[in-house]
């Protein structure tokens, strides 16, 4: 049982309609704002805790929990609302659908969440490639400005709250909530040490909290249909709705907002048309985003797509990008292409990813052509667990988990690969994936 | 307090403390690059990674803080796999140079690897090639052997003050560099190589001169400038190859400034090494006997004075003051500047508050001084107190001068002093309202005509904005060099009379009132303005060359130690003017350092102890001095020419070169 329409909270998502305020409040947008502000800090809280919303970032950490580390009381120092729109993982494409077929959800969501954590500001930092969703959005804000909407008594609800529009220079790593934080600054897009968390240290070293567009923008619907409603999508502690993003070797890649816990495959049959060629032309997936490993066609068969489930199978939801790959793919070649991104972003501060990612994408690319030996594999195995979890931040972890879901699903393909080329014949080349 | 359990050692520690600090307070050593005690914590090199109970990755002791009951495992399997993956990363890029690398031997990254790498490179890829940068003449860069720590970065812009080192480019492109190639505009450059915890940043002048191994080092003292620089001085063979700073808290922290660090070479060159007579108007060598019978036979019956200069220790000075006693002279001079200085009471002419002390000032007035140029080390340490503490600094002098701080700035010359006496300027209302206000008054202000007035004026500033407290002492005066203070603590102020016939000039330019037809006798090590004057030149020792006393602009009482030999026939200066005393048919009585250190204190109590502790002024009674006479000229430092301030930098090739690429308008 697919979501039916009438529980889409993304009711534009693929921009049929227009974006604009009259058209988005025909939607349902902006309605009893006023109503759900008044309520208060502490009653949005609760409603967030309890529909089970979960980080739509990545990470997965729950979003009323993560509010409520705000200081209650706001001190000397003003909150900041940071929204991350800096969308660089690749196989996902969902918050710009968001910024620009369904920019009030996001807005109206900015001001909610100020309301929660006592921010009377709120910065969207909008991924530098982003131009025309960064035009629309901006658009949008002042269309809400001179609604009322934001603004001082914002909705007219009392709260003051301002919306701002920042765009970033492309970096990956601008995505990592602290170097959003301090490219945010003006500085260089480096992650800082955590702690202090930014709840307590964030912006301009004010109390801060960071949240992806996707869960900004689902709470003013949570808050007006109620916990519950949201709670009952998915499966216990997977609660709501989420947008997948299908691509890869599927017959019709799209965006699509569906019920958490959906199967894998009756996700890409339903809504990407199936796997080109059938679902026994399926090799691997990878369930969520680039930077998490990827599961062979076996787990593919009955795997759900949510957080706890995709654990168990030692990969993760993610973002939710979901990049479906056919037997035509070289998987080593892919992977190896994901490797070279990741150097690529590194943004070379701490020393395994700096030095490290260089060294796992330079064996890929020796793997990728079979030009290492059998135990090469496994010292890239061991580069990779001597990154993981030794950085700041996660991009390392991130970098090296497609290289260790290649290893763990298909070490076989590479020691053939190897063998291959000592055996002086080319491989077999398969389709490129850049 | 936090109890915290490393290793199974339980040990309580401040809260706040970072984990690696307790890891050290229980006695365990914790790897590291990146981070230092004196800079801010950036966590990059994840050497110092430690297990922590309950945490499912291993964490940065070094930027973690302890919590209550934590316990922390510094020799787990975790803890060591995550130490050997991080050696090996660093290794995989660095080059195999060691053999040729200056660092090599007393290099972080060489003993690490000893410590906790691994045995074999299993790295088969290309290494990274990284353009070397120019950063000046001092420091060299090798930028191949950078393990991006980022020391150099945060030393730059938190303790020198000037922001222009960074990293650029992102993950393995990581450069550290100053973006547009130019030379750091600092006079602390030098520390740069002793944080770089690698090869990537070296002693230009030092460069392939030597293995740290074949060095003897010995402890000694700068006197270069009056902060009084702990050192210590590696030499081989009689000569010195570098000067490094020791940790002094109280003093120079661990840092050092570039002129003290790197002016050495200047000791090798145009040295006196032998005595030398006039005879016809012209100087010709001559022997040690030759020479003390011209002086004997020069000063007979002649009106004597002696002249201690900038650079005069305190042994050789109160030598030279009971040889003058023993000739029947009271004329006694060591104020070459013209410095109006009134050392009637100690705390008239020291930096009473103390270099560490700057630290619990909360408001600080600055007078004719430019202590980045006169004192960089204890420049950085008000800089130290305006970053932490925001404290006001007023400043008189020059306009648009860069302290690397925030200054005030408050007027040029004396007018503006006048008004502060007068109680009347809004910086009156800032000192007032300060707990804990200071002064610096830069000896440069002293040597106008007006020095007299600007003292007393000084002084009265103090003692009517609440610098002068029972615990206390908020008046400064900054010296420039490490001799100028031991000769005031010897009364070397009577003053040398116009009529003077003979003059000893111990490191001294000659008077400028100095007549025609007077016996001049030169004792020092580098032959300028006065040994050219001289009749008799006796060649002494330079401070390394020497175990002597020295004085530092807070009057701390200091030991510098020989590390070399005095070249040629060179002396160490007490032992010239005994010798000399005997042929003088005076004899003076001592003939043993411990004689003569016996009679410095006899002399003055001071040198029996270390000189300085905080104190406090109770005696609010000024120098002496007209207050309303301060004339309204503006006020300039004396030091111009940092690169070239002293003899021994001003023969030093190194030193020449900084002239040349900071001050190409000054330089010859």
């Amino acid at each position: 049982m697919a979501l039916s329409d009438k529980d889409r909270i993304f009711t534009n998502l693929y921009g049929l309609q227009d974006w604009r305020l009259p058209a988005a409040r025909k939607r349902g947008q902006w309605d009893g704002t006023k109503a759900l502000i008044e309520k208060g800090r502490d009653w949005i809280i609760e409603e967030v805790k309890n529909s089970g919303l979960r980080g739509r970032g990545g990470a997965g950490f729950p979003t009323g929990l993560k509010w409520s580390f705000m200081p209650k009381q706001p001190g000397d120092r003003p909150h900041y609302l940071v929204v991350n729109a800096d969308e660089s993982e690749p196989g996902t494409c969902k918050d710009r659908d968001i910024l620009r077929h369904d920019p009030h959800t996001l807005i109206e969501g900015c001001l909610v969440a100020g309301v929660a954590m006592g921010a009377h500001a709120g910065y969207i930092y909008v991924r530098g490639e982003y131009y025309n969703e960064h035009l629309v959005l901006q658009a949008a804000i002042d269309e809400a400005y001179a609604a009322g909407l934001l603004g001082p008594n914002a909705c007219g609800a009392g709260w003051d709250f301002d919306l701002y529009v920042h765009r970033g220079a492309g970096a990956y790593i601008c995505g990592e909530e602290t170097a959003l934080i301090e490219s945010l600054e003006g500085k260089k897009g480096m992650p800082r040490l955590k702690p202090p968390f930014p709840a307590a240290v964030g912006l301009y070293g004010c109390p801060s909290t960071v949240n992806n567009v996707e869960t900004i923008a689902v709470v003013p619907t949570i808050l007006r249909r109620g916990a519950p409603w949201f709670a009952g999508f998915g499966r216990p502690k997977n609660s709501g709705t989420k947008i997948f993003c299908i691509q890869g070797h599927v017959n019709k890649p799209c965006n699509v907002e569906e019920e958490m816990s959906i199967p894998l495959r009756e996700l890409i049959e339903r809504h990407a048309g199936g796997v080109r060629g059938g679902w026994d032309n399926l090799l691997a997936v990878i369930p969520g985003g680039s930077s998490t490993p990827m599961i062979p066609k076996a787990v593919c068969d009955d795997v759900l797509m949510d957080f706890d489930a995709l654990r168990e199978h030692k990969t993760g939801l993610g973002t939710a990008g979901v990049i479906v790959m056919d037997k035509s793919t070289d998987l080593i070649k892919a992977i190896a292409r994901l490797s070279t991104f990741y150097k690529h972003e590194s943004c070379g501060q701490c020393t395994p990813c700096r030095e490290g990612m260089g060294w796992v994408k330079r064996m890929m690319d020796r793997m990728v052509e079979g030009r290492a030996e059998v135990a090469e594999i496994d010292v890239l195995e061991q580069v990779t667990r001597q990154i993981e979890g030794h950085t700041i931040c996660a991009l390392a972890d991130g970098g090296v988990w497609p290289v260790q879901g290649l290893i763990r699903h298909f070490r076989p393909m590479m020691e053939e690969r190897i063998a291959a080329y000592k055996a002086g014949k080319a491989a077999p080349m398969a389709l490129a994936a850049e | 307090m936090a109890k915290v359990t490393v290793d199974g050692i339980e040990v309580e520690v401040p809260n706040g403390v970072s984990v690696l600090q307790a890891c050290e307070a229980a006695g365990k050593e914790i790897p590291r690059f990146c981070y230092h005690e004196r800079l801010s914590v950036a966590g990059n090199c994840r050497m110092c990674l430690v297990e922590v109970e309950k945490a499912p990755k291993p964490i940065a002791s070094c930027a973690y803080p302890v919590a209550d009951g934590m316990k922390v495992f510094t020799d787990s399997p975790m803890v060591r796999n995550g130490r050997r993956g991080v050696m090996e990363f660093l290794l995989i890029n660095h080059p195999l140079d060691c053999p040729i690398c200056d660092q090599g031997g007393e290099c972080d990254l060489q003993d690490q690897a000893v410590a906790f790498g691994g045995d074999a490179s299993r790295y088969r890829e290309e290494k990274r090639a990284v353009k070397d940068k120019y950063l000046g003449p001092l420091v060299k860069t090798i930028m191949n052997r950078c393990i991006q720590c980022t020391r150099c970065v945060r030393f730059a812009t938190e303790v020198a003050g000037v922001p222009e080192l960074g990293a650029t480019n992102r993950g393995e492109n990581m450069e550290i560099g100053t973006y547009v190639e130019k030379a750091l505009t600092t006079e602390l450059s030098g520390n740069l190589i002793d944080i770089c915890p690698v090869g990537a940043l070296t002693s230009r002048p030092y460069a392939y001169v030597s293995r740290p191994w074949e060095l003897r080092k010995t402890d000694s003292v700068d006197v270069l400038d009056a902060t009084g620089t702990n050192i210590r001085v590696d030499a081989r063979a009689g000569e010195v190859l570098r000067i490094l700073p020791r940790t002094n808290d109280d003093v120079n922290e661990e840092w050092m400034a570039d002129r003290g660090r790197f002016a050495f070479d200047g000791l090798k060159r145009r040295r006196l090494d032998r005595p030398w007579v006039r005879q016809n108007g012209k100087l010709k060598p001559a022997s040690w006997a030759e020479a003390f019978t011209a002086i004997a036979a020069g000063i007979k019956g002649r009106k004597i004075g002696a002249v201690a200069g900038e650079l005069a220790d305190a042994e050789a000075t109160v030598a030279l003051r009971d040889l003058m006693a023993a000739l029947g002279s009271n004329h006694l001079e060591c104020r070459t500047d013209g410095a109006a200085i009134d050392a009637s009471r100690r705390d008239f002419y020291t930096f009473n508050t103390g270099i560490a002390g700057i630290e619990e000032a909360d408001a600080l007035l600055i007078i004719g001084s430019n202590p980045r140029l006169e004192a960089p080390v204890i420049n950085a340490r008000i800089r130290k107190r305006v970053a932490t503490g925001g404290i006001p600094v007023g400043f008189i002098g020059p306009r648009g001068l860069n302290l690397t701080y925030a200054q005030d700035w408050l007027g040029e010359g004396g007018a503006t002093l006048s008004a502060l006496v007068g109680g009347q300027h809004r910086f009156n209302e800032v000192l007032r309202a300060a707990k804990r206000p200071m002064l610096i008054l830069g000896r440069g202000a002293l040597a106008r005509p007006d020095g007299a007035a600007v003292l007393a004026a000084a002084w009265q500033v103090a003692a009517q904005n609440g610098m002068l407290q029972a615990d206390w002492h908020g008046f400064n005066l900054l010296h420039q060099f490490g001799g100028q203070v031991a000769p005031l603590d010897l009364g070397f102020t009577t003053g040398i009379p116009a009529d003077i016939e003979a003059l000893w000039l111990l490191g001294a330019e000659v008077p400028a009132a100095v007549p025609e037809g007077a016996f001049v006798i030169y004792q020092g090590h580098h032959g300028e303005a006065g040994a050219a004057r001289a009749d008799v030149i006796l060649p002494g020792a330079a401070y390394t060359e020497k175990d002597a006393t020295w004085v530092n602009t807070e009057g701390r009482v200091q030991r510098g130690r020989l590390a070399v030999y005095p070249p040629g026939e060179a002396r160490e200066d007490w032992k010239i003017l005994r010798a000399a005393s005997e042929v003088l048919g005076i004899r003076l009585p001592y003939d043993s350092m411990d004689g003569v250190r016996a009679r410095l204190v006899e002399a003055n109590p001071v040198f029996g102890g270390p000189g300085f502790a905080p104190h406090g002024c109770t005696d609010l009674a000024g120098p002496v001095g007209d207050v309303g006479g301060v004339a309204e000229a503006a006020f300039a430092s004396s030091i111009h020419n940092y690169w070239q301030a002293d003899v021994i930098s001003r023969a030093s090739a190194t030193m020449a070169e900084c002239a040349r690429t900071y001050l190409p308008q000054a330089a010859e």
